[in-house]
């Protein structure tokens, strides 16, 4: 378990104009945490904000962090053996082999020659890519070019991996592979992720917070946040439904003409009996990340949206 | 752990120079090329009177041109592949980093170096005096290009702007001025154009150390001092300049 103290976090950036755009605002969190914990949010929403202030890239404006034990903002150097960090768009050294990044990344990290080299060859045994070791960066695919970065961080042996984005621009194949690599992580490291894509964060977080504007919106795990928003279930009802059957809780019409529900255990039950009388085809999931996301910050078919 | 700070100098001299010269030959044979096309010129259109000058241009150029391009480098890694990033959240520091950055360049000077020696050795006939004070002139040359091009490399904001500020700075300071040729070619008004150059001043140094031209002690000693003095306030100037954690 790794302890995460944020107290205020603020950070504020002046523009050309002299302008200041608050990047995070007076965002506050106390947890426990391991396995993956994923910032989701969308573009400027302070995710890669909070992760460089985390991993001490950049000072806040005013805030309090506590990693690990360790004031970050403070103390930088005494948590940087303890961390480290694939950020967004980072990319490997195009004149050196995957081999070569690696053992270049460990010997910057203070270690030994012989060490560097023995970790880069694990490390490389690990993550299968002994064939890929001798080839430039140019000759590797992009899932392959990502997995080579993200098994160079963790050959650092760091404690706590922050990923900014690390999936953007694959494939799914290759976002697949990539997942089993952090599902594998997860059980060494505590990995702190940025991602867009909200699948991922629910397939593979225990912990998530959505930031939106800079503020905290929600945290907790998926599970959490289904029953904190009250409408852990979502009935997608398709064509032809019936209007006169009253749809208790949050309601979405889709442009598609079919209509969402949201609602408790307890009403998704009683209109699932009304809809099979109806014969109207229907499916009851638990909400989805994707749901609540746009629920808390999103504008999915704005205008439509009623409350009974 | 205890981090070893070798290793940590030793990684920036790998990444920077010796891989990149072991996976792109073709980066040392340009790199071996660019202070022999002016030699090459001079030596014709001079009848061969200048060579030993164009010599002593050519060692002013590699240092120039080696430690200017400490921005490039340092603006395409941070930029491009986001490695000052990844570095600032790990135990090496910025000054180690940029040291061996700027060892790495030295290090690319080294092909260079030594084929201009030989040439010294041949045509010059050096004292060991002389060695000596091209050596020292040497080492402030690329001292304050090293520090001019990692100024350089925290105000610019992409690889293609660091580029254009890498030609112009090296036209300015190692083409135009007085390298490859003596400052008593200038007429008199334009000689104090050529004084704004540091690099002028390495030249006149040099020049003087072999006696191709013969310049007043006093005159000497104003330009070490100018050398010196250029030396340390782009030092200073670029340590003030450096941001490892952004604010």
């Amino acid at each position: 378990m790794v302890k995460l103290i944020i107290k205020n976090l603020s950070k504020s950036y002046v523009d050309k104009k002299s302008k200041s755009l608050s990047a995070l605002k007076k965002v506050s969190l106390n947890l426990d945490i391991n396995g993956i914990f994923t910032l989701i949010g969308r573009n400027g929403a302070g995710k890669t904000t909070f992760i460089r202030i985390v991993s001490t890239e950049l000072l806040p404006t005013s805030g309090k962090v506590y990693l690990d034990g360790v004031d970050v903002v403070k103390n930088p150097k005494e948590i940087r053996e303890r961390i480290a960090v694939i950020p967004q768009e980072a990319a490997l050294i195009p004149w050196m082999t995957a081999r070569e990044n690696i053992f270049a990344y460990l010997l910057w990290r203070g270690l030994s020659f012989k060490e560097a080299k023995e970790r880069t060859n694990t490390v490389l045994t690990r993550f299968k890519l002994e064939k890929y070791a001798d080839k430039l960066p140019r000759k590797l695919s992009g899932g392959t070019k990502r997995k080579v970065l993200v098994a160079l961080v963790i050959s650092s042996n760091a404690k706590i991996i922050f990923l900014d984005e690390p999936t953007t621009g694959l494939d799914p194949i290759s976002r697949r592979e990539l997942w089993e690599v952090l599902t594998e992580l997860k059980k060494e490291h505590l990995v702190i992720l940025t991602t867009h894509y909200l699948e991922e964060a629910e397939e593979l977080s225990d912990y998530i917070i959505i930031l939106n504007k800079g503020k905290l919106v929600k945290a907790g795990s998926i599970n959490n946040i289904r029953d904190a928003i009250g409408y852990p279930y979502a009935i997608k009802i398709f064509k032809g439904f019936n209007k006169k059957i009253r749809l208790n809780g949050k309601v979405v019409k889709k442009n598609d003409g079919t209509f969402q529900v949201f609602s408790d255990e307890r009403t998704a039950n009683n209109l699932a009996k009304k809809l099979i009388k109806t014969k109207v085809k229907f499916s009851i999931n638990p909400t989805s990340l994707e749901d609540i996301f746009y629920m808390l910050v999103g504008d999915i078919d704005k205008g439509e949206e009623n409350e009974n | 752990m205890k981090t070893s700070k070798f290793s940590q100098l030793s990684a920036s001299i790998m990444a920077n120079a010796i891989y990149a010269m072991k996976n792109f030959p073709v980066m040392l044979v340009n790199t071996i090329l660019a202070p022999f096309g002016l030699l090459i010129i001079i030596f014709f259109v001079s009848h061969g009177t200048l060579l030993n000058v164009g010599i002593l241009g050519g060692f002013i150029l590699v240092m120039v041109n080696n430690g200017i391009a400490i921005q490039g480098d340092l603006t395409h890694l941070r930029n491009d592949m986001k490695l000052q990033d990844m570095l600032v959240s790990s135990p090496v520091s910025p000054a180690i980093y940029v040291a061996g950055i700027a060892l790495s360049e030295l290090v690319f000077s080294i092909p260079d170096l030594v084929v201009l020696s030989i040439l010294a050795v041949i045509f010059i006939h050096l004292s060991a005096i002389s060695a000596l004070t091209i050596a020292a002139v040497m080492l402030l040359t690329f001292m304050f290009s090293i520090s001019l091009g990692f100024f350089i490399s925290t105000i610019s904001r992409d690889v293609i702007e660091g580029w254009a500020f890498m030609g112009l700075i090296s036209m300015v300071l190692s083409t135009l001025p007085p390298v490859y040729y003596p400052i008593t070619y200038i007429p008199m008004p334009f000689r104090y154009i050529a004084y704004l150059s540091p690099t002028s001043f390495s030249a006149i140094i040099a020049q003087n150390s072999i006696g191709f031209v013969k310049f007043s002690s006093s005159f000497i000693l104003i330009s070490w001092i100018i050398l010196i003095l250029v030396s340390v306030a782009l030092i200073v100037f670029a340590i003030k300049r450096s941001r490892w954690r952004e604010e």
